[in-house]
């Protein structure tokens, strides 16, 4: 089976910063990659890359076993990879249903009166909405009113419905509390065993563990290896996260504090 | 979150049944209309000229040109942007009509066409200056503003010799021109101008524009947040230079009704007008901020603008208390606005 995505060896310069250097990894459908790694670890530059923000400059970057270059968004978004960002997912004063076609809204006439099927929009979004376990009040509701959990549960759903073959979920569980996080993993999971590949990047290894299938660890912009959930043990996922030996140079150092 | 069975209700429990009034509420252009009653309610009673039929003309004559303007500045703010520009673009327009009819001798008909040219091409230059440098369109369209200013005075200088373009009457095509912008129709005895017309089909386009086409959902969208909009594949770039050139165009409509119906233009007209459009359509709903409000409430707000104007004459106060009026008016509706727009972005964890 070819991977939905390969990259192999990319890295990303950012005039003399190197902002990724010789990374690589796989999304099967249905598997979940997490990628993992604490602030400025080059999270951030791996997912626009692959969603199309940015160009890779060394490497390769494989969709569907061919090699590509995304010009933007919209070339990542016509060969089926769907990004999700933490902040930008949604317009909050609009309603759910609009935000859920924002871009790729339902008309009815032609020419002139060419115009948006508000009945059609309204109940695609509800019966998407739901069969995703997302039950909402009100699709006319503006997005601003549902909580953070909803919102991305929403935006999601939109990327699903819109024919995704690969979500990419940009820190998705970041701003929520314990409860609406653990809704955001069941989309997640939930999206895994409908076969779509997932990229997941998050710094919390909590969340991670539960839904991951392999787990990409970033640390300075290079990679610290790409292991299988059967290799690697949370406690050491979260290990290699904080960086090993200086976690527990950390440890010591605290330990004496409190001691003296 | 619950758990969702298959046969959903249509009316969820945890959503309380809204009454009507709940549901008036959260309508952006309720503010205004409720005002606008009041306006009309007021002056109908302290000023007995007010509601006679040639009182009504007046007024609503007076909110035709505001409100065509307010109507599409109200789809730029919805858009998220300001155009400071719009008032001198009805002197420019007009001007540009007049020069090529009268010192030209262009058939005005060619002379409105060519005046449309230039309005979208000045639109479409302030779009996509905003759009490609990232400047506030603030002061973008401060600079477009000031560089018409001197363009209309100084080429009308450099043509005519004065500052005003005058002797459309004269001109050819100026008989068919002048009844699509400039003519008047009777309703019982007393005549209205057309321009009210044009203003009510303005704002019945717009409106319509705005909430039941693609395009409005986009303006909409790059208005409320342009990062998620562009993230969802809406051309961001393209709707706001569109919506630039929409003022533009309501420019143009309002320079050719002025030029044809007064048959003359002094070239320092129109400066101070765009900040008349930007309060109609604040008081009729339109957040500063984008991505809220209503076409329907613009056209009213420029209702509140002329009932007010001419109210305050019919009823023999000073004009100067208009301004006290004016103040009062957008101060309410700012904060109204506010707090409608809390509702409705109230966020939870």
């Amino acid at each position: 089976m070819t991977a939905l995505i390969e990259v192999d060896g990319i890295g990303k310069n950012y005039g003399s910063v190197v902002a990724l250097r010789d990374v690589s990894t796989v999304v099967n459908a249905g598997e979940v990659t997490c990628v993992l790694g604490d602030n400025g670890a080059g999270k951030s530059t791996l997912i626009k890359i692959l969603a199309g923000v940015h160009q890779h400059d060394t490497g390769r970057f494989l969709v569907n076993g061919e090699e590509v270059r995304f010009a933007s968004p919209r070339d990542a978004l016509d060969s089926g990879i769907a990004t999700v960002y933490q902040d930008l997912a949604v317009v909050p004063l609009m309603s759910v249903w609009r935000n859920f076609f924002l871009g790729s809204e339902p008309t009815v006439g032609r020419g002139p009166l060419r115009r948006l099927d508000h009945r059609r929009g309204r109940e695609t979004a509800r019966a998407a909405l739901a069969d995703m376990g997302i039950d909402l009040r009100d699709v006319e509701q503006p997005v601003g009113t549902l909580s953070g959990g909803e919102r991305q549960c929403v935006a999601i759903a939109r990327a699903v419905h819109f024919g995704a073959k690969v979500l990419i979920l940009d820190e998705p569980t970041a701003a929520l509390g314990v409860k609406q996080a653990g809704v955001v993993l069941r989309q997640v999971a939930q999206a895994r065993d409908r076969g779509l590949g997932v990229v997941l990047i998050t710094h919390n290894p909590h969340h991670a563990y539960p839904v991951g299938t392999r787990f990409l660890i970033l640390k300075r912009g290079a990679s610290l290896g790409s292991s299988e959930k059967a290799d690697i043990s949370i406690e050491e996922l979260t290990r290699q996260m904080a960086g090993g030996a200086e976690l527990e140079a950390l440890e010591h150092e605290l330990r004496e504090v409190a001691s003296t | 979150m619950t758990t969702t069975t298959k046969e959903q209700p249509r009316v969820d429990e945890r959503v309380a049944p809204r009454g009507p009034l709940d549901r008036l509420v959260v309508r952006p252009e309720i503010g205004s209309i409720i005002g606008a009653l009041a306006v009309f309610v007021f002056f109908s009673v302290v000023a007995d000229k007010f509601l006679t039929a040639p009182g009504v003309a007046t007024w609503l004559d007076d909110s035709a040109t505001l409100g065509i303007m307010a109507v599409a500045v109200a789809l730029l703010m919805i858009g998220g942007e300001f155009d400071l520009s719009a008032g001198v673009m009805t002197a420019s327009t007009a001007l540009v009509t007049a020069i090529l009819s009268i010192e030209v001798g262009l058939n005005v008909w060619l002379a409105l066409l060519l005046s449309l040219v230039f309005a979208l091409g000045v639109g479409a230059l302030n779009g996509w200056l905003v759009v490609r440098t990232g400047l506030p369109s603030f002061i973008v369209t401060l600079g477009t503003f000031l560089a018409l200013q001197g363009l209309n005075l100084g080429i009308t200088r450099l043509v005519t010799g004065s500052v005003q373009v005058s002797g459309m009457r004269a001109t050819d095509g100026y008989e068919s021109a002048g009844f699509v912008f400039a003519s008047t129709f009777d309703i019982g005895d007393t005549p209205f101008q057309i321009s009210i017309v044009w203003w009510l089909g303005v704002a019945a386009v717009a409106a319509w524009l705005l909430t039941r086409t693609r395009f409005g959902n986009w303006t909409f969208a790059v208005g409320g947040s342009a990062p998620s909009a562009r993230a969802a594949g809406v051309p961001v770039a393209r709707t706001k230079i569109l919506l630039f050139m929409t003022t533009a165009l309501a420019a143009w409509l309002v320079g050719s009704i002025n030029i044809l119906r007064f048959t003359t233009v002094q070239a320092n007209q129109g400066i101070g007008l765009e900040f008349q459009f930007i309060i109609a359509a604040v008081i009729g709903g339109c957040l500063l901020t984008g991505g809220f409000g209503s076409a329907i409430g613009a056209a009213v707000g420029a209702l509140i603008f002329g009932m007010a104007r001419q109210g305050i004459v019919f009823a023999n106060w000073n004009s100067d208390w208009f301004m006290l009026f004016l103040g009062i008016m957008l101060l309410g509706a700012v904060l109204v606005n506010n707090t409608f727009r809390r509702r409705a972005e109230r966020v939870r964890r």
